[in-house]
């Protein structure tokens, strides 16, 4: 067992012996460190002003991620090089990234402008060569200015993005990932006593072992929830347990049938399994949050924390996935819509954790749609988020119909009326619409809130559905979405 | 004043009119340039959490804060009884605005009590302890509820709008709704307050009105001004929010160092920061239009109903621009403007980029589209048709004669550039065709006036001295958020001396080099403060020039400062030679420049003056495509056309347009303020209030600025303010989205209240299929 964190920083490896299991890696940087490059704007994940950008080895190289320091454990970086905006600069060089940005004019007020470098540095080193407005738009939707308009750090990005690839990290990357390596250790890590601790046990059997004996522990993935419990809520979090280092837990494996994912898989990971599934999953995937939170964020995680607004669970309902639990050393594998009993109650026993999902690929004769709802485009949270697999025969008659919805219960939830109505009537029957569409009505008595009224939410609730019915009619998205590209890019995959 | 011919021509320009980069950029991209949460703390500083009562309205009757002071690391707590000066925060000091309310509660959030700890994360704990006794009152939330005003009602009246709607060949009345509007700026309220040997106190303030806030914590602490030094060096944000409403938190920061003793800092969590501070004003718009088969309007009737929250704070100017707006760019013959400002039980509502002028521009905007859908005409003919032009045509509803205006040929070019017309007639061909998506598309024009309508706020002042070694210091009144302030007024003093950039010292705005300042808004940041250090330039250079003659013999139109240089006829010497020369010799190489600005005056009681000094123009064309089905929305293609008399640095002023264009898009489509019925904002962080984000921008997004031969008053080097009137070119977005509803009915007005969000879209979308008037 190992009683200190350690992370590189700089170089140089860092080991803190006492910690608080709430401190957040933003308030080491910046009250303990003392390196105020790195803001706070919201403390909740959603302005991107404290982005920073977390190394670890993938496939023997040191890989850079962005993440939002203000809602991410200290005790998560364990193992992990950390960069802040104050460490790109060559001396008085500048980062190309950092260069371009004073050339393009992006930054005004400068508040929000070290998230943005950080952002973007993530992007400079995961892609080669020449990057689209798309990426750059994808990499900085987390990163809030309230300033310039945008244009200017799109012109930024897109000039320092033109060309090779060659900085200090890019450098000292064989060098910093003998570091991280030799840090990379089969420990369980331990931070604490019996009554307030970070623990991150590093394997599944000592991760059960430590969850039976402190069951009132919570327990953190990626902590895009959790931080928020800490930093706005203000609860106090004895006990927190990260499933960071239980080797395997964040694998996805692909069948051929089924993707297996594992409970630790973040969003960024599984999301190219998803879109090799369907493009719609893909954009769902990545409309999730931003690219700082589909970084550290899991699937696992946002089944399991039972918002009757995440995005993944409809989805998941949708393509009749399932999932596992685990308490102790017994497992038990259920359909992801039976773990949703009610509001803020799930199917899941004191002790019990979710170790993945499986996700069953699509058949030739099923076509899937989902849609996501939202004031902005963006990195928001969905009024309604409706997902839609229909089983067809030769004869375009539905076989069987999924029907799923976010934002319009206590819980994510299929629409069973609706998809009686349709089973077995064909694709353009308009009688069966019509029947599903008043069917739906009676599915649901969505609530009224800040995103949506009860009224739009079962209007745009039947929007959804009479979409998904147009297009798996063969209508084109280019004439019922505001971005239809789906037919391009389905030509493309195939 | 500085006479006109005292700004060099165009050719011999070395650093005005050149697009710099902002000053700090450098550091703003490598994490060095400090905002005050970045000032390393002096050792023991404490900190600062504010608490507020559970209820909307009412009356608490019992604070139990036993387990708030016994809470781990807290060191005091206090309470209004323990304000030793005015527990008021009221710009005017008008006593509607406790610093900490007593047992009164006027709305959710309003802080009643602080909590000074050791940290920060036990401050804020700490104040969650608190323990409530309360009789709650039914609050009044909005306008339609509200009764009672801040202040009383004021009109413009012009002729007899009511004989000239009866004598209009056409007429209608109708009513919709305008939504508030979140600043927020990244870098929330936050202030440090240190106190000083003899009881005085130092305050580094995040505020655009550094004088306001000494006046305050001086009022506060029962100090004389002189006691209390405010500086401020950039702030991360502000766009008005922190004109007014950054004192309160100045204020208790200052209270809590008065009582500990310590330096205590005050940074407000997001959260509680939307919860507390004022936003933008919301309005119901009522009004009457009689018009002609031309679209020409004959009368205009419009009230204004302004949710002001519960107290006066700067309502009184804020919707008075509303009504100095209500025109936009168009004459109304007989008219009447009333403005009601009602109070709520919700946060006071205060400056916003726009400060009230946006409001009634999106009224006058909407009249237009409501004109052209009636008459089947192209919304751009009916504005047109309405435009400020001679022939008597010319005088604005409060009587100040429009002499300057740009929009005939600045609004005929941009329907060029942008290809209007074609674009219209294909798009009209595009929607026939398609049945869920449909486009629309709208080209506004913008008027906005310059200059503070309360007269006394239109002076400033600077402070430069010339050191020995050629270096100049610079320092004014005016502060830096963002918008290059600082940068703009250097290059101003850079090309008075001849010096690079780098001569001239950029520092912190404080109030005891530049007192009694006015809050850097309307604006006016550059005119005034531009004008202020060049007076002081013109002063140091003159004694120079002066000791030149009279050591060299070399006549003042014989010597240029330039290329770091001073010329003398044929011979040159350094800055600082020359300045250590006049130091030997006794001359004083530091002056205090003052600047009142010209011309303007405006008799509010008797509604008669020219208020404004000048009109800045713009114009944008937008392009839209709505989902019928959902009420989603995209923005397709953006045109600006925008007048900033000749820039002194065109990046900086592109800046300003695109951000200004992007933050007002967001005010009327994706940023929704939602009060629950208990009077609690429900939107209080970005996970919930959606300002813009980069994919919301159109590739194409074009911004050109207006070439003229610069602004008709003798501003500074021919410039014009451009910090808000960009805010209302989006203005075309809003009414580009009314225009692609409009399609599915034509002859009827889309009823699109704003933000035009996707419920609120859909909701239009229903309306106007059951053809609502």
């Amino acid at each position: 067992m190992r009683e200190t964190i350690r992370f590189v920083r700089r170089g140089q490896i860092v080991e803190i012996a006492n910690i608080d299991p709430m401190t957040m890696l933003l308030d080491h940087l910046r009250l303990s460190e003392g390196a105020t490059g790195t803001k706070e704007g919201c403390g909740e994940g959603d302005c991107g002003a404290c982005t920073v950008a977390i190394g670890r080895v993938r496939n023997g190289k040191v890989a850079y991620e962005a993440v939002n320091a203000c809602i991410q454990l200290l005790g998560m970086v364990d193992g992990a090089e950390i960069v802040a905006v104050e460490d790109l600069a060559d001396g008085e060089v500048l980062h190309p990234i950092q260069q371009a940005m004073v050339e393009k004019h992006a930054s005004q007020c400068g508040f929000c402008t070290p998230g943005f470098v950080m952002s973007l540095f993530s992007l400079y080193h995961s892609t080669e060569g020449p990057v689209t407005r798309g990426e750059v738009n994808d990499c900085i939707a987390g990163n809030l200015c309230r300033c310039t308009g945008y244009r200017p750090i799109v012109e930024a990005a897109l000039s320092a993005l033109e060309g090779a690839r060659s900085d200090k990290f890019r450098a000292g990357n064989a060098d910093t990932a003998g570091i991280l390596e030799f840090l990379a250790d089969d420990r369980d890590l331990f931070i604490g006593d019996e009554e307030r601790f970070f623990a991150a046990p590093a394997s599944i059997d000592g991760l059960a072992a430590l969850y039976a004996q402190h069951p009132t522990a919570v327990i953190v993935a990626g902590a895009t929830d959790v931080g928020l419990w800490i930093t706005k809520q203000l609860r106090d979090l004895p006990k927190i347990i990260h499933l960071g280092r239980v080797p395997g837990l964040d694998r996805i494996e692909d069948t051929g049938r089924e993707l297996l994912i594992g409970a630790a898989a973040t969003y960024a990971q599984v999301e190219p399994y998803m879109r090799s599934i369907d493009p719609d999953l893909g954009e769902l995937f990545r409309r999730i949050g931003s690219k700082q939170v589909r970084a550290s964020g899991t699937v696992g995680g946002n089944v399991a924390n039972g918002s009757p607004i995440g995005d993944t669970p409809p989805a998941l309902i949708a393509l009749g996935a399932s999932m596992e639990l685990q308490r102790g050393e017994r497992s038990r594998v259920l359909p992801v819509e039976d773990f949703y009993i009610d509001y803020g109650k799930q199917n899941r026993a004191s002790g019990e954790f979710v170790t993945g999902l499986m996700v069953p690929r699509l058949r030739p004769d099923q076509h899937f749609r989902c849609y996501k709802v939202t004031k902005r485009f963006d990195q928001d949270i969905s009024a309604v988020m409706g997902a839609f697999r229909f089983t067809l025969d030769e004869d375009g008659v539905i076989r069987e119909v999924r029907i799923a919805y976010g934002g319009m219960a206590g819980i994510p939830k299929r629409a069973k009326g609706a998809e009686a109505a349709l089973n077995g009537a064909g694709i353009r029957d308009s009688q069966a619409w019509s029947a599903a569409f008043a069917a739906l009505r009676a599915d649901f008595s969505p609530l009224d809130d800040h995103r949506a009224s009860a009224h739009y939410r079962a209007e745009t609730a039947h929007a959804l559905l009479g979409k998904a019915l147009l297009e798996v009619a063969g209508t084109s998205t280019r004439r019922t979405r505001l971005v239809g590209q789906r037919e391009d890019l389905v030509h493309a995959a195939e | 004043m500085p006479p006109n011919d005292v700004f060099l021509p165009d050719s011999e320009l070395a650093v005005v009119r050149k697009s710099l980069p902002h000053d700090s950029a450098p550091r703003h991209v490598t994490g060095t340039a400090a905002y005050i949460d970045d000032i390393r703390e002096p050792a023991g500083t404490l900190h600062v959490a504010p608490g507020y009562a559970p209820i909307t309205a009412g009356r608490i009757t019992a604070l139990d804060l036993e387990a708030v002071r016994s809470s781990p690391g807290v060191v005091a707590v206090m309470t209004a009884g323990d304000i030793p000066g005015a527990n008021d925060i009221s710009p005017k000091l008008v006593g509607d605005d406790p610093a900490l309310a007593g047992d009164v509660i006027r709305f959710h959030g309003q802080v009643v009590f602080i909590v000074v700890a050791e940290t920060r994360d036990q401050a804020r704990r700490a104040a969650k302890k608190a323990k409530f006794a309360t009789i709650a009152e039914t609050p009044v939330i909005d306008v339609d509820q509200a009764t009672e005003t801040v202040l009383p009602d004021y009109a413009f009246l012009r002729g007899d709008p009511e004989t000239g709607l009866a004598a209009s060949p056409y007429r209608f009345s109708d009513s919709f709704r305008i939504g508030g509007q979140e600043h927020f700026y990244l870098e929330g309220q936050i202030s440090l307050a240190i106190p000083g040997e003899a009881g005085e106190m130092f305050v580094h303030a995040s505020t655009q009105h550094p004088s306001e806030v000494q006046h305050l914590v001086a009022h506060a602490l029962h100090l004389p001004t002189s006691a209390v030094t405010v500086e401020i060096r950039r702030m991360g944000g502000a766009f008005g929010g922190k004109e007014s409403q950054a004192s309160q938190w100045a204020v208790l920061a200052a209270l809590a160092a008065w009582k500990t003793k310590a330096p205590c800092k005050l940074r407000l969590d997001r959260d509680d920061d939307m919860i507390m501070t004022g936003k933008r004003h919301d309005f119901r718009v009522d009004y009457r239009a009689g018009y002609d088969d031309d679209g020409v309007l004959h009368a205009v009737d419009v009230a204004f109903n302004a949710r002001c929250g519960h107290s006066e704070d700067l309502s009184m100017g804020v919707v008075d621009r509303t009504m100095f707006h209500a025109d936009n760019s168009y004459f109304y013959p007989e008219v009447r403007v009333l403005a009601r400002r009602f109070r709520t039980n919700t946060c006071s509502n205060t400056a916003f980029r726009g400060f009230g002028g946006p409001q009634g521009m999106v009224f006058a905007e909407r009249m237009m589209d409501q004109i052209a859908y009636r008459l089947g005409k192209d919304p751009l003919d009916v504005r047109k048709a309405n435009f400020y032009r001679g022939g008597g045509r010319d005088r604005t509803p409060f009587g100040q004669q429009v002499t300057d205006n740009l929009l005939p040929e600045l609004v005929g070019e941009l329907e060029i550039t942008s290809d209007y017309r074609a674009r219209r007639a294909e798009i009209a061909a595009w929607n026939e065709k398609s049945r869920i998506l449909k486009r629309g598309l709208a080209l506004t024009p913008v008027k906005f006036g310059i200059s503070f309508t309360l007269m006394p706020l239109n002076q400033a002042g600077a402070l430069v001295h010339l050191y020995r070694d050629g270096s100049v210091h610079l320092n004014h009144g005016g502060t830096e958020m963002g918008q290059g302030l600082f940068l703009k007024v250097a290059q101003v003093v850079a090309e008075e001396f001849g010096v690079d950039m780098g001569k001239v010292a950029i520092t912190a705005t404080r109030t005891d080099k530049v007192p009694n300042t006015s809050p850097t808004a309307a604006s006016s940041g550059t005119d005034l403060n531009a004008m202020a250090a060049l007076a002081a330039c013109t002063e140091i250079k003159g004694r120079l020039l002066t000791f030149i003659d009279q050591k060299w013999r070399v006549r003042r139109d014989q010597v240029k400062f330039r290329d770091n240089r001073v010329f003398l006829g044929n011979q040159s010497i350094s800055l600082a030679e020359l300045a250590e020369a006049a130091y030997a010799e006794r001359i004083q190489l530091s002056s205090a420049g003052y600047y009142k600005t010209p011309v303007i005056a405006w008799n509010r009681d008797k509604a008669e003056g020219r208020p404004f000094y000048y009109f800045a123009y713009g114009a944008s064309c937008s392009e839209v495509t709505i989902d019928t089905m959902t009420g989603e929305m995209k923005v397709d293609r953006v045109d600006v056309l925008h007048d900033v008399g000749k820039s002194l640095n065109p990046a900086i002023d592109i800046g300003q347009i695109e951000g200004g264009f992007v933050q007002g898009m967001g005010w009327l489509t994706t940023e929704e303020l939602v009060w629950d019925g208990q009077g609690r904002l429900r939107t209080h962080a970005p996970s919930t209030y959606k300002i813009p984000t980069a994919s919301d921008i159109p590739e194409h997004f074009k911004v050109d600025l207006f070439q003229s031969d610069g602004a008709r008053e003798n501003t500074i080097y021919r410039s014009k303010a451009v910090g808000e009137p960009p805010l209302m070119l989006p203005i075309s977005v809003f009414c580009a989205i009314a225009n692609a509803i409009a399609s599915l009915n034509p002859g009827v007005t889309p009823p699109l209240d704003a933000p035009a969000t996707p419920e609120a879209i859909m909701k239009a979308v229903r309306g106007i299929r059951a053809g609502a008037p």
